[in-house]
């Protein structure tokens, strides 16, 4: 299966097959004006199989939350048909509305509106707590 | 503007700065009984609270300032779905500063964000109760004239017990403290806080659930009540409600500058006969609880 290269955009790859549509949904990538690809299950001589999205405009996204997903996932930037820059995403410091707090005593359980902010606590266990009650978020 | 809503929102210099205040204050109260004058404090209680909220009504007053506030949520907007962000920037029109004690762990934080004045968390959940801590750690400098060098027991409840994680934390910055954690061992010290306070700091701590063992070598023996609120079960609840009770014949090993010291309310985890103990100090930690409270308001209020 063929997908046209793309030449000025962003491609992520190397995500985790079948993980594309939940990173399309995270990124909000149904709200862009451009072309946006997803191919799932593609072959990959590293991992066997992968999902890749390209999305054909180099726009200004926040990609830090894919650090949170899955931190084997590889940034592409592409312009004038050419590779510029090639990097994995770092683990975000604050993630906001991406997961829910568990805590039924947490005050995002009754306040209206507010936002589920959580901390990066601990780099090397990839720990986050809640902003508000410190809850260790269980993944 | 500063807010309290965790201890360690506070730098260790500024609680001895806090701590070297509310010295002052019980050395010279007059010097301070109209620091506070036309000043209001709101004491906004959505949960029941007697200790607390006469302590920051009481401190307020004798700053020579004015308390205005409600004692449970059924006497607020709360009631009608009033937010809480809403609720304090409504308060921030009508007072200088409030004190928050909410179930919802965070509330203070979230009331924090939007306030136009500042905000102490008065204890939400199980979470924080930083004015508990201070309490603490000045009961602890009067009677023991130091923040260093000291064996400390936790007993009791040491895995609900917020008081003991804060003083855990708080104590974790001064030097050469050492901790004997005395529980049963389904409510012994979180692991977390083992791993993220204790050993991260370095700290050394012994876990043991025999009180008697260790209690010659403590400076202070810190008892907690097992809270029937935060069990799902009662057979648990009434199985560990009489695990430690102190009485005399257990302090006859303890030192005699031995400081006892209880966060309040006791059940029976300390035996009446006790209380006439020159080693008792939970009431005085009450009284301190005032003092330190006072101290706070100021520093929040800029008041020199």
């Amino acid at each position: 299966m063929n997908i046209d290269s793309i030449k000025d955009g962003i491609v992520i790859d190397h995500i985790q097959a079948k993980k594309g549509l939940d990173i399309y949904n995270a990124l909000k990538l149904g709200e862009l004006d451009c072309s946006v690809a997803i191919i799932t299950n593609a072959k990959s001589n590293k991992m066997g199989r992968k999902d890749i999205i390209k999305i054909d405009k180099n726009i200004d996204l926040d990609l830090n939350i894919l650090g949170y997903i899955d931190p084997n996932i590889t940034i592409n930037i592409i312009e004038n048909d050419e590779r510029v820059d090639k990097y994995h995403v770092e683990l975000p410091k604050e993630i906001t509305n991406i997961i829910k707090c568990k805590n039924p005593r947490c005050i995002t359980s009754i306040e209206q509106e507010l936002k589920h902010i959580f901390i990066l606590t601990d780099k090397e266990k990839r720990t986050y707590r809640c902003k508000y009650c410190e809850t260790l978020n269980e993944e | 503007m500063r807010h309290l809503i965790d201890i360690k929102d506070l730098s260790v210099q500024e609680i001895d700065e806090l701590i070297g205040v509310a010295k002052d204050i019980i050395a010279h109260p007059e010097k301070y009984q109209e620091k506070c004058k036309y000043k209001k404090l709101a004491t906004l209680f959505f949960e029941p609270s007697t200790r607390t909220r006469l302590s920051f009504e009481a401190a307020m007053m004798e700053l020579g300032g004015n308390v205005i506030g409600f004692s449970e949520a059924s006497s607020s907007s709360a009631s009608k779905g009033e937010s809480v962000s809403d609720t304090t920037r409504m308060v921030g029109c009508y007072s200088d500063i409030i004190a928050m004690r909410h179930p919802k762990e965070g509330a203070p934080l979230v009331a924090s964000l939007k306030s136009t004045v500042p905000i102490i968390n008065a204890g939400d959940g199980g979470h924080s109760h930083p004015t508990q801590t201070l309490t603490d750690l000045l009961t602890i400098f009067c009677e023991k004239n130091r923040l260093e060098n000291l064996t400390i027991g936790l007993c009791g409840d040491l895995k609900f017990g917020r008081t003991v994680h804060s003083l855990i934390t708080a104590m974790s910055r001064y030097k050469n403290i050492k901790f004997i954690l005395i529980s049963p061992d389904e409510l012994k010290v979180p692991e977390y806080v083992k791993k993220e306070i204790l050993e991260k700091n370095d700290i050394p701590y012994i876990e043991t659930n025999d009180i008697e063992e260790h209690i010659g070598d403590l400076d202070i023996l810190y008892m907690t009540r097992v809270q029937k609120e935060r069990f799902f079960n009662e057979e648990d609840y009434l199985r560990l409600k009489d695990y430690y009770i102190l009485n005399k014949e257990k302090l006859e090993k303890a030192k005699q500058d031995l400081c006892i010291m209880h966060p309040l309310p006791r059940v029976n985890e300390i035996a009446v006969e006790v209380d006439d103990d020159p080693r008792a100090c939970y009431f005085k930690q009450a009284r301190y609880g005032k003092y330190i409270r006072m101290a706070l308001i100021l520093k929040l209020l800029e008041i020199k």
